[in-house]
């Protein structure tokens, strides 16, 4: 008998399909062929190490790590919570890289030419660790709605990207934290691309009043639960 | 186990955070001092209609020289390229393009050196992961165990041609996201 090392891997149930048509941007890119499961090998089991070094002192302030001349208008947030793997094992070292859209709802990006102001004081750009307790914190902006061109009347919600990186390169993540009660949740196809609804839940961050500290900034939990757990099989 | 956190696409917007603020995640993965071969791998990234994607990133993983990884999990943790980074990001602002500059992998556990490749763009809900062979490795491409899983027609997707060049060793791959010439996809 052997003992061999593997990580869960997705599960399809509670991800989007490539093709998704109501989101039309994929039907131009999303691979048509199946996919060919991949085995588990050391170029999977393993992924880049972050640390301390790799993160500025400010990267986790978005209201203070772009300041010129004042600060940034928009509602003061605190977004936190835990990367946990999918066995509910907390991540600690994870490396996570936020961005988003001002207060009112523009991006910094040169492309995005919706008729909303910049702020000369954000960027939405910010990145943090997570502790030897797979906690993370990041303080921003709360982020507005902003239209795209996907359909008539079209209106992102109120979203921060998340990219994520875990204990192996399996676990590997992008996605986006949604906030509780926004009407236009229901209106939107790439929320809507997961038909799940326990994963989809997954995407929305929770109102947390323990967060929220008094006379600064409202707080919000958002947990994020990686594929890549390790498993060990008898052979 | 827990319900895990469903991807959702990168977006158009993710320049200013993934790409402009840099270190770590440049398209270089080599420090002074870096042991083997440096080459480069260049390449571009084309939709379905052929036309180069121009808000892609692309993400590499692979192991050093001596086919190491600077991760726990590798037993051979300890004797890694301290001088080599393992992961390299790039954008495709440029027509679609990317530029990687790295070392030609050694071989992991008997397979033959790769480059395990991910892509990330608008209009991909979840990003693609494939693997870069090396075009010049014809006998250690013909028994590797992953490429064998992959159908004989559609293996030449993932084998990076080597350019004439005067300079460093440059291969190059393009990534096909969907129809004639699809590049093979793995599981995420």
């Amino acid at each position: 008998m052997t003992i061999k090392q593997l990580l869960s891997r997705i599960n399809w149930k509670g991800q989007p399909k490539y093709l998704h048509p109501a989101y039309t941007s994929t039907l131009k890119r999303a691979p048509q062929q199946p996919l060919i499961p991949l085995p588990h090998t050391l170029s999977e089991l393993t992924g880049p190490v972050y640390g301390t070094s790799d993160i500025g002192p400010l990267d986790h302030d978005l209201t203070r790590n772009a300041v010129r001349n004042g600060q940034p208008i928009g509602e003061r947030i605190i977004v936190t919570g835990r990367v946990l793997d999918d066995s509910g094992s907390t991540v600690p070292n994870a490396l996570l890289e936020v961005w988003q859209a001002n207060a009112c709802g523009r991006y910094i990006h040169k492309v995005d030419q919706h008729d909303a102001p910049l702020d000369p004081n954000f960027t939405g750009a910010g990145r943090v660790l997570t502790n030897a307790k797979g906690e993370y914190r990041f303080i921003t902006i709360k982020p507005g709605a902003y239209p795209w061109r996907n359909h008539l009347n079209a209106w992102r919600p109120q979203h921060i990207h998340f990219s994520v990186f875990g204990a192996n390169i399996m676990s590997r993540l992008v996605t986006q934290m949604y906030f509780p009660g926004d009407p236009l949740l229901a209106l939107d196809p790439i929320y809507n691309s997961i038909d799940d609804e326990a994963a989809r839940q997954r995407l929305i961050s929770s109102y947390a009043h323990d967060v929220t500290q008094p006379e600064w900034a409202l707080g919000y939990r958002f947990d994020i639960v990686l594929c890549g757990s390790k498993m060990t099989v008898f052979e | 186990m827990l319900t895990q956190t469903p991807s959702q696409t990168v977006g158009p917007f993710f320049y200013d955070a993934l790409i402009a603020l840099g270190k770590p995640f440049v398209p270089t993965l080599v420090r002074d001092g870096a042991q083997g071969q440096r080459i480069l791998i260049v390449g571009t990234v084309l939709d379905g209609d052929g036309v180069p994607v121009p808000d892609a990133m692309i993400e590499i993983w692979q192991a050093d020289t001596n086919g190491y990884h600077n991760h726990p999990a590798d037993p051979n943790y300890a004797k890694a390229d301290p001088n080599f980074s393992g992961l390299g990001r790039c954008d495709t602002v440029n027509e679609g393009c990317f530029e990687f500059q790295t070392v030609k992998p050694g071989r992991v556990e008997g397979q033959a050196p790769h480059v395990n490749v991910r892509v990330f763009s608008r209009g991909m809900l979840i990003h693609a992961n494939t693997r870069m062979y090396f075009g010049d490795e014809a006998a250690a491409n013909a028994d590797d165990a992953v490429l064998s899983l992959v159908p004989m027609d559609r293996r030449d997707t993932l084998i990076a041609t080597l350019l004439p060049s005067n300079g460093l060793p440059t291969y190059r791959f393009n990534l096909v996201l969907k129809g004639k010439g699809e590049t093979v996809f793995f599981t995420p």
